[in-house]
């Protein structure tokens, strides 16, 4: 409690938080909120200029963009949320258990999680996308790919220096396990600094998988992504510029909120760190 | 009757390469053969300037470092052979206090929790009487049953090296090491653990290694005590002993170095200076010549053999009281 | 220095293969058949065998690992399967490109984000901070095809300033610089927001410390204390962050490429995905890799300009 108090005193969490809070909403209301059918496709309302009962507009095939934004949110929200839970859970474990391992384990683990971390990620993210193909677990597993290796070097930085405190050499005494040792005492001690990172990789995560449907590895249409939309727009930049400014708005908050969370959140567990 | 610790020859040695694009190894021989028993109910101490391998025998004999050689005997079983199962079981019985109050507790865990932790883990308590237990061992160190909720950021440092001192006794140990237990406290607090750590000797019969460079403490705590330097113990014997008429030059520097109460003791050798040499390029022969205001041509050449005499023994070509002066 | 520069060198070859490996590994982790995959459909089995043959993929993998390290290690990238051209040549037409693109988006990223960085750590709090802190986290989160097309709306449709897109005539330098404008600022103000925030953080650390407020002591004047002593010290993890950036870069610089139609690697590598072609992707891919690994050594050397304790180690 004390941790989101101190979170929400920071100006540039609460701002971040209120615009998470807004596309999360949008995406779990978006059946109520909607106007219209995001795929109701409609000949004669085409590229109709946003205002009017198209509030921002209609797209080429005669579709509501206020709808298909509103569904893109959850598109945006799923694959950010699982490509970084999955990164989390496995780059974190890697990070941890090499971390405490040491020694040549340990050397061998980082030496390969570099390779990983200076190949770059969009264009790993690109290549998986295009072998797999542009399915929705595709993106996720793209994503999470290129986040592992960031996640295995957050988790291990603090294990380092955790294990070298003496209450984990009086578990060692006490007869614990290195399994309870690392999970049971270690891990709640580096959660928080790994969660903060998780929602500034959040961030990254909406970001790729934008710009990997930008270029036409997203989720296929006629599901509405917002990289998907841009795309869209960008083809028609000319007549419908509207189709383009939403969509990319609408990215821009999102991504915004996650960092501002981030670095606020960064602020307050961190407080050396405040500010910076 | 068969002491609850043997050490038989105790060795470790770490090992790092560096350097391109021809790497050397270096050796450092942090313990270089130690041999030692401690007796049910007893106080041992182990002392030595920072950097003698103390702490690293400490931790060796708990096997917390795995030990390169030798042998570790508690109650009679060896140690090092024991299998990890047989190890969990014979740990609980061999305890450790460390020297950094600090970082011994686990931030994020409850007084209450770090203390059931130990038996719940074991099978030996859970619930209800896991929570009765850990406030039985906070009254025995002295703390109210109100700081199993609190978090160790909540503790001064002698309240927080009670906690440690309460989960080292969680399990019913026989033998605590004690790893520079009150080095890091106010001389004020000093004396308040020390005192704890003796009644629970008194009422656990528990036997003690008490590692510290405190010449004060441990001549106040142990009864027998061990002097190591360079990875070796120099010097062993009654603590009485050991300091009132210590064999080994080092000793008698050691001494001569801290305050001593009596003025009879006062040095007759001058006060010998000087860091204590790398243990990764130790000095051939007797380890201690070139601090050494007695060394000869086989001090140079050759590590002196052990010489005991009456449990008191040491490792010196020209030991006080060892004829020394009369060969003069 | 000289050995500093052949250590270097001589860890950059682990990585390297280590890299390698990792392209080999990603492109053959293609579930199903490349061949069949390339042909599509329909084609006939004699088809897909004989593309199979001809990439050597009837061949056991760890033959074609030798074969493929062989083949990059000794200079070789490759012919691309769909226009036969070698991958270099086609990479060496649109280097000017890439080249100039990339410069000139350093450029506006050093030159907007190292002063803003220091002022804002000077004025820790102030007006001028809080405006950099804002700004640098507002260009982070652009998604820099969005922000190519938010520049490309206002300054090339709406106020019609920069009017032109697409190739540029290398030959002609308004013609160059003109159709530069846009992508350079696109790319360059991301790196800028990302050098401020960098460089604040830095500036912050080093003022901090002790040895600054000794010279403040010793009465030298706060201007030299901060680009005496404290740019100069910042400077390292500024260096360490930008040899970081270099993989963000690229991914960027494929994205300002789409939305502006420069010629480019990515335009190259978007092409090569929608064709299909399997061997342009791979020698791409390894250019990339070469490419980083190139960087991070040159990062590292700049390391010992920098900080003179490095030479020694």
């Amino acid at each position: 409690m004390r941790f989101i108090r101190a979170m929400l005193r920071n100006p540039t969490t609460s701002v971040g938080v209120v615009l998470c809070i807004v596309v999360v909403l949008g995406a779990l209301l978006a059946p109520w909120l909607s106007p219209h059918d995001p795929a109701e496709q409609s000949i004669l309302d085409r590229l109709q200029p946003p205002g009017g009962e198209f509030l921002l507009g209609t797209d080429t095939f005669g579709r509501d963009v206020l709808a298909r934004i509103l569904w893109g949110a959850r598109i945006s929200l799923v694959i950010a949320v699982t490509s970084i839970s999955a990164a989390i859970l496995i780059g974190g474990s890697i990070g941890m258990v090499s971390g405490y391992a040491g020694g040549r384990f340990d050397l061998l683990v980082m030496q390969v999680m570099d390779v990983m971390l200076s190949f770059p990620s969009l264009i790993l993210g690109l290549i998986v996308v295009a072998l797999l193909g542009p399915a929705l677990l595709n993106l996720v597993i793209a994503i999470a790919l290129t986040a592992i290796a960031p996640f295995a070097r957050i988790a291990r930085a603090p294990v380092l220096s955790l294990k070298q405190r003496a209450f984990v050499e009086a578990g060692r005494a006490l007869g614990f396990s290195h399994a309870r040792v690392l999970f049971v005492h270690i891990l709640p001690n580096i959660l928080s600094e790994v969660l903060v990172m998780g929602s500034l990789w959040m961030a990254t995560a909406v970001r790729t998988e934008a710009s990997l449907s930008f270029i036409g590895l997203g989720v296929k249409p006629p599901t509405p992504t917002w990289g998907g939309m841009m795309r869209d727009g960008f083809e028609n930049i000319l007549d419908a510029p509207w189709l383009s400014i939403w969509p990319g708005l609408a990215i821009l908050v999102l991504v915004l909120g996650l960092n501002m969370v981030g670095d606020g959140l960064r602020d307050a567990t961190d407080p050396k760190l405040a500010g910076t | 009757m068969t002491p609850i610790l043997e050490v038989a020859g105790l060795k470790k040695h770490f090992s790092t390469t560096r350097g391109f694009p021809w790497p050397v190894k270096t050796v450092v021989r942090a313990v270089d053969g130690v041999d030692f028993r401690v007796h049910r109910g007893e106080a041992f101490g182990l002392v030595g300037e920072s950097g003698c391998g103390k702490s690293t025998a400490a931790r060796a004999l708990l096997r917390l470092i795995e030990p390169d050689a030798g042998s570790i005997r508690f109650d009679g079983t060896d140690l090092r052979a024991a299998s990890a199962g047989a190890l969990r079981t014979l740990r609980q019985r061999m305890q450790i206090v460390f020297q950094d109050p600090y970082s011994a507790l686990n931030p994020r865990r409850a007084i209450g929790r770090t203390l059931a932790e130990p038996l719940i883990v074991h099978g030996r308590a859970r619930g209800a009487a896991a929570r009765e237990a850990a406030a039985a061992l906070l009254a025995e160190v002295g703390l109210p049953a109100a700081a199993m909720a609190r978090f160790p950021h909540e503790f001064s440092g002698g309240q927080r090296q009670r906690i440690g001192i309460a989960r080292a006794l969680a399990l019913r140990p026989d033998l605590i090491v004690a790893d520079e237990p009150v080095s890091a406290l106010d001389v004020s607090v000093q004396a308040q653990i020390l005192l704890l750590l003796r009644q629970l000797q008194a009422s656990r019969n528990l036997a003690f290694v008490l590692v510290s460079h405190d010449l004060g403490v441990v001549r106040w705590f142990c009864a027998r005590v061990a002097v190591m330097y360079l990875g070796r113990i120099v010097e062993q014997g009654p603590a009485a002993q050991v300091f009132a008429a210590p064999r080994h030059p080092y000793t008698r520097m050691l001494r001569d170095a801290s305050p001593v109460p009596d003025p009879a003791c006062r040095a007759v050798l001058p006060r010998v200076v000087g860091e204590i040499p790398s243990a990764a390029a130790p000095p051939a022969g007797c380890h201690f010549h070139p601090r050494c205001p007695r060394a000869t041509d086989i001090c140079r050449a050759t590590w002196p053999g052990w010489t005991e005499a009456a449990g008191h023994g040491c490792a010196c070509h020209h030991p006080d009281g060892g004829g020394w002066g009369v060969a003069q | 220095m000289i050995a500093t520069v052949v250590r270097r060198l001589l860890a950059a070859i682990p990585t390297l293969l280590a890299v390698l490996t990792l392209v080999f590994v990603i492109v053959r982790i293609v579930p199903g058949d490349p061949a069949a995959a390339i042909l599509g459909d329909r084609a006939t089995p004699a088809a897909v065998a004989a593309l199979q043959a001809k990439l050597g993929l009837d061949q056991p993998v760890w033959a074609q690992y030798v074969s493929f390290l062989r083949q990059y290690l000794s200079g070789d990238f490759g012919v691309s399967m769909v226009t036969n051209r070698p991958i270099l040549a086609d990479v060496a037409a649109v280097l000017p490109h890439t080249i100039d693109l990339t410069l000139a988006a350093m450029l506006i990223g050093t030159l907007i984000g190292i002063p803003a960085g220091v002022s804002a750590a000077l004025h820790r709090n102030g007006v001028i901070d809080v405006a950099a802190r804002l700004l640098s986290l507002i260009g982070l989160s652009f998604p820099v095809f969005v922000s190519g097309i938010f520049l490309l709306l206002a300054f090339a449709l709406h106020w019609r300033i920069f009017p032109v897109i697409g190739n540029a005539n290398l030959a002609d330098p308004l013609d160059r610089l003109t159709k530069l404008v846009l992508p350079a600022a696109t790319l360059g103000l991301v790196m800028a927001a990302y050098i401020t925030r960098v460089t604040r953080s830095a500036m912050l650390q080093v003022l901090s410390e002790d040895y600054i407020r000794t010279a403040r002591a010793k009465g030298v004047p706060w201007r030299g204390v901060v680009w005496r002593h404290g740019l100069r010290n910042a400077g390292l993890p500024v260096v360490t962050v930008v040899g970081l950036y270099v993989g963000i870069l690229i991914g960027n610089s494929v994205l300002t490429e789409i939305v502006f139609n420069r010629p480019g690697l990515g335009r190259i590598i978007v092409g090569a995905l929608n064709q299909r072609d399997y061997t342009t992707l791979q020698g791409l891919m390894v250019i990339y890799c070469f490419l980083i690994v190139v960087v991070n050594l040159l990062t590292d050397l700049a390391y010992g300009v920098i900080d003179p304790r490095v030479k020694q180690a």
